[in-house]
């Protein structure tokens, strides 16, 4: 009440001044060192990206999308074969993949929890997600496309799916594990059976966190080449409906056509690179949006 | 101003009076718990009297909401957990295997501490638990739906906005909207393990309304922190210290004029 | 009693059973004095007497006002719920106490240096000593919460409404014989009735006792041998 402000000061005076000079100049050096790298980095991204409209824009034109990919030494021609190619490939592998990969991710999340088994199959997962592609594309290779006689856009979607997979299992398992235990018990304690519970309630409170799993899933599936390249192949045609022999797809496309003598070629893999990257770039931000809006509820 | 003879809170209104001479609804007898190896429950026995409110109070970790989650085997849910003994709802040991463990759940409820809407519509919230096990036709549903939530004191506050996510409500209001949901099943007893510790004092103040509301039908069991609150709700205080019952009498007594020592000790802030 | 957690809360209520301490202190010099006032005519004594009491109504309010806080900032349950309660009673008990001391000093500064009557005096002297044992008494049991010295107190108090009556009835036959006697006469049968009400207080303060350490009322009726309302219908007849 007495206290006057200027008592306040002079009894407040001596706390300043006790942190060292050293510390602050360490605290700036970290500041400025960790943006400088992350200028660094930003700038190696958005050097690629600036190279790839440029180069990919030259290429671009209403042939690309209509016309198929043209044959050694013609002239023109698009990549609309291989656009469709791979969305077929892409969808195959994602309808594959996603009920085994969200199942095997409630299973570890629900029903295994703390058990032996599921800690295994955390673990073979994890190893999976870090498996080369072209591993993949090789075991692929030896399960199907060997004993079938050939390449197919069968064999490609299932390389894909075994891709995705442990990538939806894993953003399930981690969705699933954020939704706080009270709500699966609050639903058992209504009564619910414990398939109710999960389906109805903690599938439900995870929804835009599963999902955003499966469509970052489908990002990373969309531009893999490596096991294309050991089972669906790539052709200059239309594929057949029942997707046996070569499907062209775009990832193996920019891969022969970058590096072939053909000028047209290579502009139009410039063109399909572009085409990749934008639509994977969209898939990421629709992901990003809905899981946003979904955790502001 | 000579004394009358009256024994402590005895003048009290009628309605806040124990009633010892109601039934037992719940009988605990010699029950143990454990958590894995460690023994948490030590052979409690003591009778949950029908249509009171009894609180059960006692230091974190005195095993009272373990109790509470005896009542409708919510603990079976983790398998490290296990119960010895018997606990008799209107006789029927509910901890036999023989019982069925989603049945027993529909006929006693119970409310969380933190509010658990689940994420799906303010009627679908409530219709959760009534589809589980009665099939109602839709005119019915809504009727049941309606009560539900007129008893919880929400419905004039959501009337207008049942299909709208539950999650958007205020905090009391998720609370008074779980309430619903738990009495909506038409439970014969309700659980509440400490309903008010995240709310504010409005919030609560109109949960100790509804629980006074809801007396008449159900009989109540709460776990609180806040010693306040029991004096104020309940009919029945448990004190409970290291996994034992110390005392258990009328509340009145228990806030007013307790018989343990350490009941006292803990109710007057002398806990070391 | 072990201590609160929160050191203050122990501050708070040790400040109560202390101001109560001095209350009970000042009453009983209260009563003392006034009565020796009126028995030896001194005035300065009955003055002092009643300049003492406007401190017994500070201490009061002091620990009405500390009590009524604690009990909105601490919300008090059993033991010190009923300690602060009990703290509420037995301040206006002693204040009513110091009340009725200050009107005898009054009585005898009124009475002044008239003749009385020495039966008289030596009885209403016999009373006050056996009042103000009970108040020593009851405010011990208070300080140390002995419900046994208590209860003592309470069942005593029936031998001072004895005393009180038949002191009644001496003071009524004084007033009969001489008109004269009746306005001294009055003045000594208040002081009676005071000191008689005194001895009331010392029994209410006896059952807050009881009811502070036991957390029950003290439950069959107080035996009462205040039988001045007969004495005043016989003498009507």
């Amino acid at each position: 009440m007495d206290a006057t402000p200027h008592q306040v000061s002079a009894a407040a005076a001596p706390a300043w001044g006790r942190v060292r000079r050293s510390r602050q100049t360490a605290d700036r050096a970290l500041k400025v060192i960790s943006t400088v790298f992350t200028l660094l980095g930003i700038a190696v991204l958005g050097w690629i990206l600036v190279m790839l409209i440029v180069e990919g824009t030259r290429g671009l034109s209403l042939a690309v999308f209509t016309e198929t990919t043209p044959g050694p030494g013609t002239e023109g021609g698009g990549i609309a074969n291989a656009i469709v190619g791979s969305l077929v490939l892409t969808f195959l592998g994602i309808v594959v993949a996603t009920p085994i990969g969200v199942l095997a991710g409630t299973y570890l999340a629900e029903y295994g929890r703390g058990s032996k088994l599921a800690s295994m199959i955390r673990f073979v997962n994890d190893i999976l997600l870090a498996a080369p592609s072209i591993l993949i594309g090789l075991f692929v290779y030896t399960l199907m496309v060997q004993p079938m006689g050939g390449y197919s856009g069968w064999a490609g979607g299932v390389a894909l799916a075994i891709i995705a997979i442990p990538v939806i299992v894993r953003t399930t398992e981690d969705m699933l594990r954020i939704v706080p235990g009270s709500l699966r018990e609050a639903g058992a304690a209504l009564g619910a059976p414990m398939s109710k519970v999960i389906i109805q309630i903690s599938w439900r409170a995870a929804r835009s966190g599963m999902v955003t799993g499966i469509l970052l899933a489908t990002a990373r599936i969309a531009g893999e080449t490596a096991p294309l390249l050991f089972t669906a192949l790539n052709n200059n045609f239309w594929f057949s409906p029942d997707l046996m022999g070569g499907v062209s797809n775009l990832p193996v496309t920019i891969y022969q056509f970058a590096l072939a003598p053909y000028e047209n070629w290579r502009e139009l893999a410039w063109a399909g690179a572009l085409i990749i990257t934008v639509s994977i770039l969209a898939l990421s931000v629709v992901a990003r949006l809905l899981f946003r809006k979904e955790q502001a509820r | 101003m000579s004394q009358i003879s009256v024994s402590a809170g005895g003048a009290l209104g009628n309605a806040r009076v124990a009633d010892a001479s109601a039934p037992a609804r719940i009988a605990v007898r010699a029950l143990n718990f454990y958590y894995g190896d460690f023994h948490s429950l030590k052979h409690i026995s003591m009778d949950f009297f029908d249509r009171q409110v009894t609180a059960l109070i006692g230091p974190s970790g005195c095993g009272k909401s373990t109790l509470l989650r005896t009542f409708n085997r919510i603990y079976s849910l983790y398998p490290e957990q296990r119960a010895e003994g018997e606990i008799l709802l209107d006789g029927q040991n509910i901890l036999s295997s023989s019982v069925d463990v989603n049945e027993l759940r529909a006929r006693v409820g119970m409310v969380f501490q933190k509010p658990t809407p689940f994420p799906m519509s303010i009627y679908d919230n409530i219709a959760f638990g009534i589809r589980l096990y009665e099939k109602l036709p839709k005119s019915e549903l809504d009727g049941r739906i309606e009560e539900a939530l007129r008893k919880a004191a929400l419905w004039d506050e959501v009337k207008d906005k049942l299909r709208q996510s539950g999650m958007g409500l205020s905090g009391g209001q998720q609370q008074r909207l779980c309430i619903a949901r738990t009495i909506a099943q038409k439970p014969e007893v309700i659980l509440l393990d400490e309903p008010t510790s995240a709310l504010d004092p409005i919030s609560t103040g109109k949960i100790e309304e509804l629980i006074e509301q809801l007396r008449s039908e159900f009989t109540i069991v709460i776990v609180t922190h806040n010693m306040q609150q029991a004096a104020r709700i309940s009919q029945f205080t448990a004190f409970m210290y290291l996994g034992e019952l110390v005392e258990f009498g009328p509340t009145n007594k228990m806030f007013m004029n307790p018989s343990k020592k350490q009941t006292q000790d803990y109710i007057t802030g002398r806990f070391g | 009693m072990a201590e609160h957690i929160v050191s203050s809360y122990d501050n708070d209520l040790q400040g109560l059973r202390r101001r109560i301490t001095e209350m009970g202190g000042i009453a009983e010099k209260m009563l003392v004095d006034s009565i020796a006032a009126l028995v030896r005519h001194d005035k300065g004594l009955a003055q002092s007497v009643i300049t003492s009491d406007s401190r017994l109504d500070v201490l009061q309010r002091e620990v009405e006002e500390s009590a009524i806080l604690t009990i909105a900032r601490r919300q008090p349950l059993a033991v010190d719920l009923r300690e602060t309660i009990s703290a509420i009673r037995v301040s206006g008990d002693v204040e009513r106490i110091g009340d009725l001391a200050k009107n005898i000093a009054k009585r005898a500064l009124a009475i002044g240096e008239e003749f009385q009557p020495q039966k008289i005096v030596l009885g209403l002297q016999h009373m006050s000593d056996l009042v103000l044992g009970q108040l020593k008494d009851v405010l011990d049991a208070y300080a140390q919460q002995d419900t046994v010295r208590a209860v003592d107190v309470w069942r005593r108090d029936g031998a001072i409404d004895a005393l009180y009556t038949s002191l009644f009835r001496e003071l009524l036959t004084y007033m009969m014989e001489d008109p004269r006697n009746i306005s001294f006469c009055t003045h000594l049968l208040f002081c009676a009735k005071n000191i008689e009400r005194i001895g009331d207080h010392t029994t209410n303060i006896a059952e807050t006792v009881h009811y502070l350490v036991l957390g029950e009322n003290l439950a069959i009726d107080r035996p009462k041998n205040d039988r001045s309302i007969d004495a005043a219908v016989n003498v009507g007849a």
